[in-house]
């Protein structure tokens, strides 16, 4: 089930409290009688003993994810949107409740991955962000920016132009050919089979590679 | 062998050849298969052959086309090269065993060629001890200096003229054999013991450079530059040889792909690039004097770029593309450069010798008939013009029978002590500049048609004065001794 706004605001609190400040427990004993914390100890997100609140497993995940969707927004505000700094906090309170279920992924993507927000704290990495950082930048790339000496081998042609299609056949620069980059400057050189070849950047930039 | 084309699922390549076969009446030189294959990737020329031979069936024909291009997100040419290059890489894998191959020395020079930093000294030093050292100082300065100066000056010129005293009553006819302008003691001594020495040092280079696989690596380091004069890497062939005879080259730019390209290349030919024979000469002439000799350098390598970018600008069409095999480098092998250098040299001589008796003999009817000394008063002002003595109007005249014919009238002038150090560079950068020899004339004529062979000589007279002028006048307003 989704939890309010106001409830999604307590874990972040705890979060920054438990998690980053690094407190064993909180004193909430002017809270004690809130219905939102009583029904997130309902919900097994914390655990109340002595009026000492602290986070279960389970809310710490969801405690994690809340601050990471608040942080991204602000992120958001500040680097896409221009907002200024100080109605970043108010703007972002309201809209992060809005990136639920992949849509904060979306944002993650979109910003690059942001390691933190406008005010310096970080933002707990998301799924993406690991994915992100598993998978090389690049798997296919414009021959001319492979690496040199790196093999590769060709991935596709991209040109509509017959005339520069041709000439690249006629050198054997196909899909699925194995290619190593010699040299880039003044011309590019490289190497298919036994063969090299030289040929300048217009041609270059309609061969495109795929490392392996 | 037939490959048997596939494609998508639902419109297979075949399914497009079978239809446009039963549409192919008439018979041709190829197979319908391959008619059909060339017409599937718009084969200009094999359409307009279909067109002429099957009249109206030409519509229904490229409706097929039409249709089969609409399967696929390629152009076909792609679609069928990658086919084809499926069928090899399966015959390869059955029947060819490939060894592990450990990086060779060679590899490593050829990458020292190819890189900028390295390749561009590497490139200096092959003109300099190729070009000036081997066949500038050695070839036209020691040989020449030993056949002409000692060989024909000495005895053999001595020798004919004292026979053609004996067996010739005539003085008139003498003069043609053995006079200022004779056919042996101009003609003959030119061909011989001028050309002929730097021709062959000149091919000794070429074919040396040429079988160690350098040039597509020049070809590749000068594409960039190239590429601003309109040129491609491509053209650096035609450019190198023009260095040994520009007429040939001339006919070596058919290389080239484009039109525009080939225009832009025999133009540099006949302006700025100066043959074998002329830069011995002209190498002979300055070669005492390092300042000039940049000087003269420096004002033809800017011009050959100056002219090529405006060319380039000027001329309509595409830019051209660069793509060559660079070969893996090799040691020449001695009895081939022997072999192609002889076999270059033989066809050069038999190719120049008549034009240079020929040559002779025109200038001696001329000077009988006193045409030429009009053509030479002609050309006194000009040559006055750009600061030189007139005597030099008569190198420059003659100059056009064969272009290194009137360097070494130059050669001549300064051997008499006529010219000094500026009137050396203005003279030098003039005769590299000025029209190209009657071979190469007729040859630009021959390869780029009437138009465009004579607009090219016309703005060359015109223009080598006009820079020679300019030359002149700065060199002398800045009081530069040389």
């Amino acid at each position: 089930m989704t939890l309010t706004d106001r409830e999604e605001e307590i874990l972040e609190a705890l979060w920054g409290e438990l998690v980053e400040e690094k407190n064993q427990s909180c004193d909430i004993s002017v809270l004690k009688d809130d219905e939102v914390i009583k029904k997130l100890a309902d919900l097994d997100y914390v655990e109340i003993k002595n009026n000492q609140i602290k986070l279960t497993n389970k809310g710490k995940d969801e405690a994690k994810n809340c601050v990471r969707r608040h942080r991204l927004a602000e992120r958001l505000f500040v680097d896409v949107l221009d907002i200024k700094k100080g109605l970043v906090h108010e703007a972002s309170c309201k809209f992060e409740h809005l990136l639920h279920k992949g849509l904060d992924e979306n944002v993650c993507i979109l910003l690059g991955h942001p390691k933190t927000c406008p005010h310096g704290r970080p933002i707990p990495e998301g799924n993406c962000c690991k994915d992100a950082k598993r998978i090389p930048k690049k798997l296919i790339m414009l021959l001319s920016e492979l690496e040199l000496d790196k093999k590769a081998t060709i991935s596709h042609l991209e040109t509509q132009d017959k005339v520069m299609l041709q000439k690249i056949i006629a050198i054997g620069a196909l899909p699925n050919t194995g290619i190593k980059l010699i040299q880039k400057f003044p011309s590019y050189v490289f190497q298919i089979g036994k063969s090299q070849f030289a040929i300048d950047k217009e041609l270059a930039s309609c061969i495109y590679v795929r490392i392996i | 062998m037939a490959i048997d084309y596939k494609g998508p699922v639902e419109y297979s390549i075949e399914l497009a050849i079978e239809k446009i076969c039963e549409l192919l009446k008439a018979s041709y030189f190829i197979s319908k298969r391959s008619v059909t294959l060339l017409l599937l990737q718009d084969d200009e020329e094999i359409k307009e052959m279909v067109r002429k031979s099957e009249g109206e069936a030409i519509n229904k024909i490229d409706e097929v086309v039409k249709e089969a291009k609409s399967h696929f997100a390629n152009p076909i040419t792609y679609e069928l090269a990658l086919e084809r290059q499926n069928e090899v890489r399966l015959i390869i894998e059955k029947t060819v065993n490939i060894k592990k191959e450990v990086l060779r020395a060679s590899e490593r020079l050829s990458q020292l060629t190819m890189n900028p930093i390295t390749g561009i000294p590497i490139l200096l030093f092959v003109l300099y001890w190729g070009l000036y050292k081997f066949v500038g100082q050695f070839g036209a300065g020691t040989v020449v200096n030993f056949l002409e100066g000692t060989l024909f000056d000495k005895y053999l010129s001595p020798f004919f003229i004292k026979i053609a005293a004996h067996i010739i009553p005539w003085k008139i006819l003498q003069e043609l054999f053995v006079g200022e302008y004779g056919v042996i003691t101009l003609g003959i001594r030119y061909a011989v013991a001028l050309i002929l020495p730097i021709v062959t040092f000149f091919f000794i280079v070429f074919s040396i450079i040429e079988d160690t696989g350098y040039l597509p690596r020049l070809a590749m380091l000068i594409d960039r530059i190239f590429k601003k004069i309109g040129l491609s890497g491509r053209a650096a062939i035609p450019v190198v040889l023009g260095f040994g005879c520009a007429t040939m080259a001339t006919m070596v730019t058919r290389t080239l792909p484009t039109k525009r390209e080939r225009i832009i290349a025999t133009m540099l030919l006949s302006l700025a690039i100066p043959c074998s024979a002329q830069m011995g000469v002209i190498l002979a002439l300055l070669g005492g004097n390092p300042k000039a000799m940049l000087i003269w350098a420096g004002i033809v390598g800017l011009i050959f770029l100056f002219v090529g970018y405006l060319t380039s600008k000027i001329l309509p069409g595409e830019r051209p593309s660069f793509y060559m095999e660079v070969p893996p480098l090799r040691m020449p092998s001695v009895s081939n450069v022997i072999t192609k250098t002889f076999a270059r040299v033989k066809w050069y001589f038999i190719e120049i010798l008549p034009l240079f008796l020929l040559a002779s003999i025109f200038i001696w009817l001329g000077m009988l008939l006193h045409i030429f000394d009009f053509l030479v008063g002609l050309l006194k002002k000009p040559v006055e013009l750009i600061g030189l003595p007139p005597e030099a109007s008569t190198a420059f005249l003659f100059g056009f029978f064969r272009r290194d014919y009137g360097a070494a009238g130059l050669y001549d002038l300064n051997k008499q002590g006529l010219l000094n150090g500026t009137q050396l560079v203005v003279s030098c950068v003039a005769l590299t500049l000025f029209l190209p020899c009657i071979a190469q004339f007729l040859m630009n004529i021959k390869e780029r048609g009437w138009k465009t062979g004579l607009g090219i000589s016309a703005f060359i007279l015109f223009f080598s004065f006009s820079v020679a002028y300019v030359v002149n006048f700065i060199l002398t307003r800045l009081g530069v001794i040389l």
